[in-house]
């Protein structure tokens, strides 16, 4: 196959129809309506299933539904539409059924805005629904990834009949881009021996997330969290630019990673040692990558499109061995890579303190002027 | 020659219930006539101060702009649950809300089953233009059999995506409710009917009369592609027959009332 | 190496589409691309606009501060980008609906007649392969044969019909650009009406 200029939506949709989906169910929200737009004519076309839901509450049950069939189902939404999820998606973890996700974020809280954001950070990789489970998390920041991790999020909620989220932004919805499409490949449903499908022949099987009996509930969580390291220990993604001998790192998911790799490109040319680790799962994150990173580097730089949700996540990893900055742009609003330049200089040029927040440090510069917004 | 003596009458003015901000509707849609009649009932009735809108999600998401009286703006479909949580502790204050067919007949189709099943004392202007408007003219619940939207692109197929809800008639069911009609807003005579009925509605609620909702029949040319005019003509031809201009409910007291 | 290139108009000026033919012929030429649109609010501002970027390498941000080039099709777009763009980069204005010179004097500008010039073509929608022409003369980041081959290739099929008149367009843009054509813009026969745009969705 050759290389097509491509939406992100479109190439989302049509990944997932090629990937084998056999069902979307969704409700219209922007900036991703034009994935449930194509569901809407090319599932009924290969005469698959698809169904604008009342609700996103109704949608996500309803995937709950074909999911415990064993049947490849998905839906999509933005950010207001995923936290009406979160109830179901907590049924879904905890019946074990693998269920794929799109969420392309958008500017929050509340109604926000639809411009680009990544504020939904925390929702999709630390809460999500009650109880006690984990997801996968995808960070795509390019149309071609998109693709690629629609794709593979089917393959790896089935592998480890697991929730995937691909946590996309409306940058990456919207943005087109070359990219190739996978080869069409057939509808199959899951073999297991838990899809209910009518005990014909075999004992009937129930799919639920009940375990009235706290003790059987502990196992159950047991379980998920061994699974989880299973996931954490196998799946863990990451892209590199530029590390090899870098004395200063940038940190950035997504489409906020993608506009820092143009920044740190410009560093260097400047001779400042900066490279980029940009997590694609930020759910198994990469403790460990960044964990060795901040054995080796002189300060490091988190930027976030929310007011520092990863940054949370990349202290863990450095157990304060080194300085960590953060810069972010919340609300729908995108860095230039001049804004993140100025940070990385700033990184490589003054000297810095592992002491303090940095968080508290990049709202005080915001707050006084020190730090312009442009 | 005598200079004729002319009579200056005022014969159209902003309603005091109206902000004077240019509002942000596609030209020829409805939405804009329908706040025009809600500001006149107010101004009326002498009660915008005294009233407080819950906006919906959909178009009319920054209807709080556009009215001269204090606001609340709800998540989708959700409206009805904040009127009620306003009207529960603010009772002699006039609670409305103002929501389109997405936003009440789909996402928010419980919550205004339950307003109405416990006889809410509060007023829903409710419209209905067969469509999602807001997010691009997706289908709505009361997208007509047969109607393209840009998720209905072959036509709704009422065997795979059901028949279109009828609202007006489902909610008057319900005996908390007061009073339930359906209006259309395609021509004047029309339009001075729906404002009577907004009239009586608002009226119900002022008496504690139960729930009351007026379904307004509008246009959205921009997503039906077609003209404002065009638009007009497609909702009486094409809406009227489905969705009859009728009184479903109206609770004897409110049929003695004259205005 | 990287290009940048605002496309910017009102709705229904074609903007978004001569951004996407360029983004086209980048991508057949075997360049890294993005297009990425202005949507939501900011179309509600007058302007559509989106950015094109053309690169040898793996392209970062989507988006710059200060593009290389822009193609400004109406008043409020030369407003928004005339400031913004790099030194030395270029500008090609749309004279038939902007009525002011750009006063930057380190930017190399182009007033063009473009609407004028796609009437006597017989259709005004050329307006933006008119500009597209002239910004291809004036920065020749893909050239003009290739412009031609990839609208050959990637006009959608119900638009087929249009193929000629909008590679001629192309060529009398660059022709005015050459300075091989002379057309007076008509002051205040821009009857352009914008288009329609439902409210900033939620
Ligand atoms: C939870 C959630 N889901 C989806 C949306 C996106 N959305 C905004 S308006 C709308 C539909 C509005 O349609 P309607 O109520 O018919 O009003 P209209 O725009 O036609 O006036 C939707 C789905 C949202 N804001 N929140
Ligand atoms: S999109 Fe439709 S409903 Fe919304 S303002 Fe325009 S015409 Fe009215």
């Amino acid at each position: 196959m050759t290389k097509e200029l491509l939406e992100g939506n479109f190439a989302m949709a049509e990944a997932a129809v090629r990937a084998g989906c056999e069902a979307y169910f969704g409700y219209p929200i922007t900036p991703q309506t034009e994935i449930l737009e194509w569901m809407s004519h090319r599932m009924p076309e290969l005469k698959r299933t698809f169904l604008q839901a009342e609700s996103e509450v109704a949608a996500i049950n309803m995937v709950y539904g074909a999911a415990c069939t064993g049947t490849r189902v998905m839906s999509s939404s933005s950010s207001p539409g995923v936290s009406l999820m979160m109830e179901g998606l907590s049924y879904i973890a905890g019946t074990e059924v693998p269920v794929v996700l799109i969420d392309v974020v958008r500017g929050g809280p509340g109604l926000g805005n639809i411009a680009p954001a990544q504020s939904d950070y925390n929702q999709l990789n630390h809460g999500g629904g009650h109880g006690d489970y984990h997801q996968i998390v995808l960070a795509p920041a390019s149309v071609q990834e998109a693709i690629d991790m629609t794709v593979l999020a089917f393959e790896l909620a089935e592998k480890y009949r697991n929730i995937v989220v691909v946590m996309a932004d409306g940058s990456v919805g919207q943005m087109m881009e070359p990219a190739e499409l996978p080869e069409m490949r057939p509808v199959t449903r899951i073999q297991g021996d838990w899809p209910v499908t009518g005990n014909v022949g075999r004992p009937p099987r129930v799919l639920t997330s009940i375990y009235i009996d706290p003790p059987a509930e502990e196992v159950y969580n047991h379980k998920i969290l061994n699974k989880w390291y299973d996931i954490q220990a196998n799946e863990i993604r990451y892209k590199e630019y530029y590390l090899d001998d870098a004395d200063f790192v940038v940190v950035g998911f997504g489409t906020a990673g993608r506009i820092a790799l143009t920044s740190v490109r410009a560093a260097r040319a400047e001779g400042i040692k900066v490279g980029l680790l940009r997590p694609i799962t930020t759910s198994p994150f990469p403790f460990s990558q960044l964990d060795e990173l901040s054995k080796r580097a002189q300060g490091m730089l988190v930027v976030e499109m929310n007011t520092g949700q990863m940054l949370d996540d990349v202290r863990l990893a450095a157990k304060g061995r080194l300085p960590v900055e953060f810069y972010g742009r919340p609300g729908g609003m995108m860095p230039f890579p001049d804004d993140i330049l100025g940070e990385i200089r700033r990184l490589a040029h003054t000297p810095l303190t592992t002491e303090g927040d940095p968080r508290k440090r990049w709202m005080d510069r915001v707050r006084t002027g020190e730090l312009m917004l442009r | 020659m005598d200079t004729p003596q002319t009579e200056v009458q005022t014969v159209y003015i902003r309603p005091a219930s109206l902000s004077g901000t240019p509002t942000h509707y596609c030209p020829g849609c409805t939405h804009g006539i329908a706040h025009r009649l809600v500001a006149e009932v107010l101004d009326e009735m002498n009660v915008r101060e005294q009233t407080i809108g819950v906006a919906p999600v959909g178009c009319s998401v920054f209807a709080y702009n556009y009215f001269n009286c204090d606001f609340v703006e709800a998540a989708h479909g959700r409206a009805p649950a904040m009127a009620t949580g306003i009207k529960r502790v603010m009772p002699n204050h006039i609670v409305f809300t103002y929501q389109g067919d997405g936003d009440l007949a789909s996402i928010g189709m419980s919550e205004i089953m339950h307003v109405a099943g416990r006889g809410e004392n509060i007023t829903v202007i409710f419209i209905n233009n067969t469509i999602y408007g807001m997010t691009g003219g997706q289908m709505a619940p009361t997208t007509l059999p047969g109607q393209r939207t840009t998720s209905s692109p072959n036509g709704r197929d009422v065997e795979t995506m059901g028949y279109p809800l009828h609202m007006a008639e489902l909610l008057a069911q319900q005996p908390g409710a007061g009073y339930v009609v359906r209006r259309s807003l395609h021509d004047p005579k029309n339009i001075r009917q729906a404002k009577k009925a907004i009239r009586v509605a608002f009226e119900a609620q002022k008496r504690g009369l139960g729930f009351s909702l007026v379904e307004l029949l509008s246009t959205c040319p921009t997503n039906w592609g077609v003209t404002p005019r065009e638009a007009l003509g497609w909702l009486e031809e094409h809406m009227i027959p489905v969705y009859p201009l009728q009184d479903f409910k109206v609770i004897p007291t409110l049929a003695e009332l004259k205005f | 190496m990287q290009t940048e290139i605002v496309f910017a108009g009102f709705g229904g000026q074609g903007a978004l589409f001569a951004g996407q033919i360029m983004a086209f012929t980048g991508m057949d030429a075997g360049l890294a691309v993005t297009w990425m649109p202005s949507y939501g609010p900011e179309m509600r501002g007058g302007t559509a606009n989106c950015q094109v970027i053309i690169s040898d390498e793996e392209i970062g941000s989507p988006l710059t501060r200060t593009p290389l080039a822009a193609v400004i099709m109406n008043l409020p777009s030369l407003d928004k980008f005339e400031d913004r763009i790099a030194p030395g980069g270029v500008m090609i204005v749309n004279s038939s609906l902007v009525n002011r010179q750009p006063t930057r004097t380190d930017v190399d500008w182009l007033m063009i007649p473009a609407q004028e010039i796609a009437e006597s073509l017989g259709n005004r929608r050329l307006l933006n392969m008119v500009m597209l022409g002239a910004l291809l003369q004036k920065l020749p980041v893909i050239s003009i044969e290739a412009l031609e081959k990839g609208l050959d290739v990637h006009l959608p099929e119900r638009h087929r019909k249009f193929l000629k008149p909008n590679i001629e367009a192309i060529r009398q843009g660059a022709a005015f650009a050459r300075g091989e054509l002379t057309v007076e813009a008509t002051p205040g026969a821009n009857g352009h009406e914008p288009e329609v745009i439902p409210p900033t969705s939620v």
